[in-house]
């Protein structure tokens, strides 16, 4: 096993009175994929923004590589764990390489000029994501999928170790959600980044991550490998859904279908469809 | 499906060296164009405000001769005309460091609130030092430019801080819009009350009623004088923040995954606003339209950048006030128009056409 990245203990974290998580533990191993997975309104999205540092716990900490992230120097903090959020906002009128470029704020300073640092991360960050050729576009004019790819850039430039990301592939057509976690694992692989990313669509999160945590109720249901998570059981109880699961014939990874009403096979007496007592399932 | 699997690995092999240095040429392009536009802009601004300030001293009610203009220029005050000449210096000055300040801190309020409609007068600002001024003028006779300074700025930051203060409250802090609502709300509320005050007293209406409607003219250098250390103060403070205003562009959640602390950069960017049009409101009356033309128009030539856009948004404020005031001067001859009606007509259709060409420059 590799050595941990972030590590989160006894979080208890919400808005306002409201509590969303509910002492969760987590540990991140560096150099890797994880996913964090679950059903709507079950601390997902929480989660991430209370290791981002954008929410600050009541209770429990997050340590990065050992130390209290809740503690770090914003600036210092930000040159070792990007984030990236579910809706980012393109000022009007942009150019990919402008927006691109302000993902090294973080290494620069009042007195500290654009470097020739900046612009080899620049550069590399934009041939990394394929961009070199879009670079004086304007990000109004680029495709959801392009645009997705210039966020990514934007924090690729940013040159942190970890990279977490709200649902990076939302409102992505089905090709473009696989071209950006192609390119997150090219990342991964290639320069070793951490990844964290709060994943929607199941069999894309047991395909490209190396581990699954799934969410319910603001609790971590269960964390371990694609093969350990996505399971029949684990669908029942976190989503509410009756399924099957067989092995991806291109990947060998488990694919989940769901069954339904109309799949043609009868669950009345399924205990997963008597199951639906979770307070997620508004 | 060989188009299909093809394209990843196209694409794996293009992150080389050689697509690299193609990058960075097209980076030092991008920027050479970028300066050549600017540089070119700016020049044009600059040749603009010489133009403006020849114009705003050479003209008004009282014709005069050039000769009369280098006299009164090299401190002369011989004849009538020379008189009118050098006073109409302060004046002309005054026009452009108002034009300056309202304009960038048009800009700042604009990044600050992420909304193009934002401008001094939206987020209750101006309408807070117009209330205070009228209080301090109606119920405590102040009558020195410091004393109404020091009310419009104390009136501003009451409001604006009124204004974040209700954006505020609730779940998820103050938003954009929560900002401009709450500014309309208390602008809308800060302007009943100046009436209120106003209009039971029959003897001042006349003194607040010229202040309300906002001009340049009747300018001292004793006026101007007790204005400049907070219009430098505001300049600073604003460019120091124009790095945060890029960061707070991009939305709350990626500025702060930046590295930006997102209240500490509107908290510095707001009082770098209010040190910029307080000052300026308690000296011309509010002056309406500038803050919010200006930086607009200033995005065509300057981009998205606010390291170039409020230095752009200084000159352009300047250059459009001036004229304004020199319009005021010829259209309305022998009589005079306040600044303040002009820049509404002037600044409304340069609106219209900047909402209609609606590829102007980034927020």
């Amino acid at each position: 096993m590799s050595a941990c990245s972030l590590l989160a203990q006894g979080l208890v974290a919400g808005y306002g009175e409201r509590t969303i998580l509910d002492d969760v533990s987590l540990n991140v191993p560096a150099g890797q994929t994880t996913a964090i997975v679950g059903a709507n309104a079950c601390g997902k999205s929480t989660l991430l923004r209370v290791l981002s540092r954008l929410l600050t716990p009541t209770q429990g900490s997050v340590l990065l590589e050992g130390h209290a992230i809740h503690q770090l120097p914003t600036r210092r903090l930000a040159q070792q764990l990007g984030f990236l959020p579910q809706s980012p906002i393109a000022p009007e009128g942009i150019s990919v390489l402008d927006l691109v470029s302000r993902g090294r704020h973080p290494h620069q300073g009042l007195f500290k000029r654009w470097s020739s640092a900046d612009e080899a991360a620049v550069a590399d960050a934009l041939a990394a994501t394929h961009l070199s050729e879009l670079a004086e576009r304007h990000v109004d004019e680029l495709s959801g999928g392009q645009r997705q790819r210039v966020w990514i850039a934007m924090a690729l430039a940013q040159q942190t170790k970890v990279l977490l990301l709200d649902e990076p592939t939302t409102f992505l057509d089905i090709n473009h959600q696989v071209d950006v976690l192609d390119l997150l694992t090219d990342l991964n692989r290639q320069r070793g980044t951490t990844i964290v990313m709060v994943l929607h669509e199941l069999n894309l999160a047991a395909r490209y991550a190396d581990r699954l945590v799934a969410m319910a109720n603001g609790k971590v249901y269960a964390v371990g490998t694609p093969e350990e998570i996505l399971t029949e059981q684990m669908v029942c109880e976190v989503f509410g859904l009756e399924s099957r699961v067989i092995e991806d014939p291109v990947t060998g990874k488990p694919m989940m279908i769901p069954l339904g009403r109309h799949g043609g096979i009868h669950t009345a007496n399924d205990a997963c469809s008597r199951n639906k007592k979770a307070p997620c399932f508004e | 499906m060989q188009t299909c699997s093809q394209k990843p690995h196209a694409s794996h092999n293009s992150s080389g060296p050689a697509s690299g240095s193609s990058v960075n040429r097209s980076v030092a392009l991008r920027t050479k164009r970028n300066a050549a536009r600017r540089l070119s802009g700016g020049a044009a601004l600059f040749v603009l405000l010489g133009l403006a300030a020849t114009l705003s001293v050479a003209f008004g009610v009282r014709e005069v001769g050039w000769p009369e203009i280098v006299a009164a220029l090299s401190g002369q005050v011989e004849t009538i005309g020379d008189a009118a000449v050098s006073s109409r210096l302060p004046r002309t000055l005054l026009a452009m460091l108002a034009g300056a300040a309202l304009g960038v801190s048009g800009g700042v309020m604009q990044g600050l609130t992420r909304n193009p409609l934002a401008d001094p007068g939206l987020l209750g600002v101006n309408a807070g030092a117009a209330l205070a001024v009228v209080i301090g003028i109606a119920w405590f006779g102040i009558d020195e430019t410091t004393s109404y300074i020091w009310t419009a700025i104390a009136g501003a930051a009451i409001s604006a801080c009124a204004v974040y203060a209700i954006a505020s409250l609730g779940q998820g802090g103050a938003t954009p819009l929560r900002l401009a609502l709450a500014g309309a709300a208390i602008t809308a509320a800060l302007s009943s009350l100046t009436t209120a005050v106003v209009l039971p007293r029959g003897d001042i209406g006349g003194l607040v009623q010229s202040w309300l409607v906002g001009g340049v003219g009747g300018a001292t250098y004793e006026q101007l004088l007790p204005v400049l250390p907070f219009l430098v103060t505001g300049f600073v403070i604003t460019l120091l923040a124009a790095r945060k205003l890029n960061m707070l562009a991009l939305g709350d959640d990626t500025a702060a995954g930046l590295g930006e602390k997102v209240a500490v950069a509107r908290a510095m960017s707001a009082v770098g606003a209010v040190l910029l049009c307080g000052p300026i409101t308690a000296v011309c009356g509010p002056i309406g339209f500038v803050g919010l033309v200006v930086p607009h128009a200033c995005r065509l030539l300057a981009g998205g950048d606010y390291r170039w856009l409020l230095p752009f948004s200084a000159l352009g404020g300047a250059v459009l006030l001036t004229f304004s005031d020199v319009a005021g001067r010829l259209v309305a001859h022998p009589s005079e128009l306040d600044v303040g009606i002009v820049t509404a007509f002037v600044g409304a259709p340069v609106f219209i056409w900047i909402v209609r060409n609606r590829k102007v420059g980034s927020l």
